[in-house]
């Protein structure tokens, strides 16, 4: 069995299949069949595109064991995630990808849930209202888009949702206004809604937090702050829950969204903001000049070329849950 | 050598090692230390006492056969001395560099005060770097068994246990969650002590026994390690994921920009290059005035990466003093060397705010030592009213670790209070079949404790496995005509052919 190879060269992890939702959201579904049968809803992994690349966290947002692949749904905001939009096509491999990580979403017994997504956060939460549907939930999905152009899964999502609200800033798809003003709504027109799980960037799931906190409506949420191993070993991404210091990535992602100090966790975020704006500028400036020898664009027609290891697709495994449960 | 050495005849002077100049070291990621030539090592070699009952040896973790070794660099016989040092150490060009070796074998040779002990460390890295340079691998002839092993973590301890199971003849897989093997000595320990090429070259003689390894696996979440043993066919398993998870400061501030740990620091630097930054994507904080509190190796290390990076003042600060700081001597006396500031009895109490959420400096109070506590040492205690401030932009902490969790919160593992992994004199887990050693089970140790903790484990289990150890005493003789003492005789017990 092959989960991917040692160091050597090229990458391990095919891209299978591509989607572009809109200029800034695309979706990559990656061969790796033994990590689409152990994921479960609310993990994550870390991926590197290249050599000189950087380890980006990213949400399991879809995974077929069937089919053997994991689906990941990027927004492109900085250097990173920009450079995998230009360079990631199918036939192409990433370097490393490494997971499912995090702790699985709890799914509760919760008769009637809302599943809010916003931004980055609409395809993260998508296995979730999946898992409490299958659970014998009624869920109700709230999906936040700037506008009609950026919207994407609305049919996915409706058919694991009983009841679908969709927004966007505009009001040109769906109802005008904030993910926050949808929540009001499902509440107003479910008064027995007994758990919010809301995904994407720590404003928005502030604001959630805040509007269910009041009803004492039990709010999960799933941090996103910035990490390098994903093992528990470095404490980049530790984050401030109650009285504790917790590692979101081995204690969490999830957490409840009533405790989490997002204050906190937004600071945090912006620690490498100045480094940041430094690799996109750099990085846009090769693209521009279109060098052959710019780090980034060097490895992917080597990685592209580089057959397919076979032996992964081989092995059967049930499931890794049933076992952490127990422990 | 003519005659018989004395303490008397020997050279009296230790050869000293050549190194970088300090001042223009710290400011490139080059070794520091450029090893011993052949003349070096003879003219250290002959230092040695070649004690008939040497102290030495008990002295290492390990009892590497120092004076035998010794004595082959004196008869320039590098080959077997790298042999002699291979019975009991897979790693010398790594260890020669990271051991703390006044603490262990030159801490007790018998050339002492008023001379200094035999270079012991110095040859054993001249040793490993000449079988790196010349190629010598051990590739013995190997008999598979058809046994498979599988290896959780590819720092010392796994790689230590992975050589040895393959000597045995099973199949070896080492599983490692990063996207390069090697665990601290990778991701940890910086170039400027430990160049990459070193630990490039262990791996590569160990994918040689025909270990294979397989990185970016998370195991316990991937897999979990009763699949391993029940579905995956591994006979048995190993764990050696190492220690981890740092420990946070627990004092007002810990959590502003600019605050990190000394993992985190060190990882961003070596595993992820962020020293090349903006060449290779990863950033770290740069500090124009960095604070690294705690003075372990990892202190250390971070202390000079710091100064690498090119940041004028590097202060350590630690509470109790030089004495009782755990890091290896030469790497004190380096950091000194290289202007790095020391704080001894100095205690840190708030990291202090710029307003936008950095820190800008540092608050401390003075300490003395009063009485000794638990571990022997003198317990330090806070000076009243000794408070005082100084500016910094970047605090790196490196106060400990605990124990990782990952593993214990994905099986039924038993783990002692403090989540460690429990094991029994063999290194055996609770669960049949399943070993552990290094950091995970002793808490942050060292580089030849953890690489002796693999051995121990493989020991034991070729024992479970039925296998015999062919380092153990055989009985002189023959049975029915088979010379008892025959080696290569690995296995032992009927393998199903379903494998
Ligand atoms: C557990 C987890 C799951 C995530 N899942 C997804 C996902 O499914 N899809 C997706 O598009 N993104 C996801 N993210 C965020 C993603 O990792 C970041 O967007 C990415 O690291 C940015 O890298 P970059 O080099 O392109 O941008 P950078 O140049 O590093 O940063 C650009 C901007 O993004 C912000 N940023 C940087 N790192 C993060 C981060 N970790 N989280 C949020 N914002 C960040 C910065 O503050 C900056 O404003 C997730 C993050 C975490 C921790
Ligand atoms: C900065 C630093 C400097 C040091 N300097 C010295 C020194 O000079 N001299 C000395 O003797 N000692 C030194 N030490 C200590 C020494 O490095 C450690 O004691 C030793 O490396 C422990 O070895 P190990 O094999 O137990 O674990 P590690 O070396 O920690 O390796 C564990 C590996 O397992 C991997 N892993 C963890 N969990 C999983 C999982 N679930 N699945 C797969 N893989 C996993 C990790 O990624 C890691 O690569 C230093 C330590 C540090 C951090
Ligand atoms: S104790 Fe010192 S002198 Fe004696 S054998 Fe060991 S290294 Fe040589
Ligand atoms: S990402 Fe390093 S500890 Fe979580």
């Amino acid at each position: 069995m092959t989960a991917g190879d040692g160091g050597g060269a090229g990458g391990k992890f095919e891209i299978v299949a591509r989607e572009d939702y809109s200029d800034l959201t695309y979706m990559l579904e990656v061969r790796h069949p033994m990590m689409a049968r152990a994921a479960r809803p609310g993990q994550f992994v870390i991926v590197m595109s290249h050599e000189h690349g950087e380890r980006i966290p990213l949400t399991l947002a879809d995974f077929d064991a069937q089919k053997g692949t994991i689906t990941l749904v990027i927004q492109a905001v900085g250097k990173t995630t920009r450079e995998m939009q230009r360079h990631c096509q199918v036939g192409t491999r990433l370097l490393s990808l490494v997971g499912p990580m995090g702790i699985p979403s709890a799914v509760s017994k919760a008769k009637r849930v809302v599943c809010v997504g916003g931004g980055l956060g609409v395809a993260p939460v998508f296995p979730q209202a999946r898992a409490f549907k299958q659970a014998g939930a009624y869920v109700i999905g709230v999906l936040g888009f700037r506008d009609k152009k950026l919207v994407f899964w609305e049919d996915k999502f409706r058919k694991v949702c009983d009841d679908l609200i969709l927004c966007t800033d505009d009001g040109s798809a769906g109802m005008k206004g904030m993910v926050t003003k949808g929540i009001e709504v499902a509440m107003k027109g479910y008064r027995d809604v007994d758990e919010v799980v809301a995904i994407g960037p720590p404003v928005m799931m502030r604001a959630c937090a805040e509007l269910t906190r009041p009803h004492r409506i039990k709010t999960m949420v799933s941090v996103n702050p910035i990490m390098v191993d994903g093992t528990g070993m470095c404490g980049g991404c530790r984050v401030k829950v109650g009285e504790q210091i917790r590692f979101a990535c081995v204690d969490g992602p999830d957490f409840d969204g009533h405790l989490v100090d997002f204050e906190d966790l937004m600071g945090r975020l912006r620690r490498y903001a100045a480094d940041e704006n430094k690799a996109m500028q750099r990085w846009t400036e090769s693209c521009r000049m279109g060098g052959p020898g710019e780090p980034g664009a060097r490895d992917w027609k080597a990685l592209a070329a580089t057959p397919p290891e076979s032996a992964i697709d081989e092995l059967v495994l049930p499931d890794p849950f049933d076992d952490a449960q127990g422990g | 050598m003519a005659g018989k050495r004395t303490i008397r005849t020997i050279p009296q002077a230790r050869t000293p090692m050549r190194e970088q100049d300090p001042q223009a070291r710290a400011k490139n990621f080059k070794e520091v230390a450029c090893g011993y030539s052949v003349e070096e090592a003879l003219r250290e070699a002959d230092r040695c006492l070649l004690c008939p009952d040497p102290a030495c040896v008990p002295g290492c973790p390990v009892n590497i056969n120092i004076p035998e070794f010794i004595r082959r660099i004196s008869a320039r016989d590098y080959r077997g001395a790298y042999d002699v040092i291979g019975e009991s150490n897979l790693l010398a060009a790594v260890c020669g560099r990271v051991c703390p070796q006044e603490s262990q074998c030159e801490g007790v040779c018998v050339v002492r005060e008023p001379l200094e002990p035999v270079a012991i460390g110095r040859l054993e890295r001249f040793v490993g770097d000449k079988a790196i340079a010349e190629r010598w691998a051990s590739t013995p002839y190997i008999e598979p068994n058809g046994l498979r092993v599988g290896i959780i973590g590819s720092g010392p301890a796994g790689m230590a246990c992975a050589a040895d199971m393959a000597k045995a003849g099973c199949e070896v897989t080492v599983y490692e969650a990063f996207h390069q093997p090697g665990g601290v000595l990778r991701y940890g320990i910086p170039d400027f002590r430990l160049p990459n090429e070193v630990i490039d070259a262990e791996i590569a003689n160990l994918e040689k026994l025909g270990v294979r390894f397989e990185c970016d696996t998370l195991v316990g979440r991937l897999f979990t390690i009763p699949q391993m043993i029940d579905e995956m066919g591994f006979d048995a398993v190993f764990i050696g994921t190492g220690a981890g998870y740092p420990q946070l400061l627990g004092i007002p501030g810990d959590s502003l920009n600019g605050v990190l740990s000394a993992n985190e620091l060190l990882t961003r630097c070596n595993l992820m290059r962020a020293k090349d930054f903006p060449a290779y994507d990863t950033p770290v904080p740069l500090g124009r005035s960095v604070a690294v509190i705690g003075s372990g190796n990892t202190a250390m290390d971070a202390l000079r990466v710091c100064l690498r990076l090119g940041a004028q003042n590097v202060h350590c600060i630690y509470r109790r003093t030089r004495t009782e700081s755990p890091a290896r001597a030469e790497e004190i006396h380096h950091a000194e060397e290289e202007g790095i500031r020391f704080h001894w009895l100095t205690n840190p109490v708030a990291v202090l705010d710029d307003g936008h959420g950095n820190a800008r400096g540092l608050r401390c109070v003075r300490m003395e030592l009063g009485e000794p506590d638990d571990s022997g040492r003198r317990r330090p205690i806070p000076i009243a009213a000794s408070e005082f401030e100084f500016e910094c932009d970047v605090v790196v902490f490196a106060i400990g670790t605990n124990a990782n969790p990952i593993i214990g919160q994905t099986s039924k593992l038993r783990l002692d209070r403090r989540g460690y992994i429990q094991t029994d004199e063999n290194l055996a887990t609770s669960m049949a079949g399943v070993y552990a050693g290094g950091d995970i089970v002793t808490g942050a140790a060292t580089v030849i404790e953890a690489m002796g903790a693999g051995r121990k484990a493989a020991r034991g289990m070729k024992a479970y496995l039925g296998l015999r150890d062919p380092d153990a005493a055989v009985p002189a003789g023959s049975l029915f005509g088979i010379d008892l003492r025959e080696r290569n005789f690995a296995r032992v017990r009927l393998v199903p052919s379903s494998r």
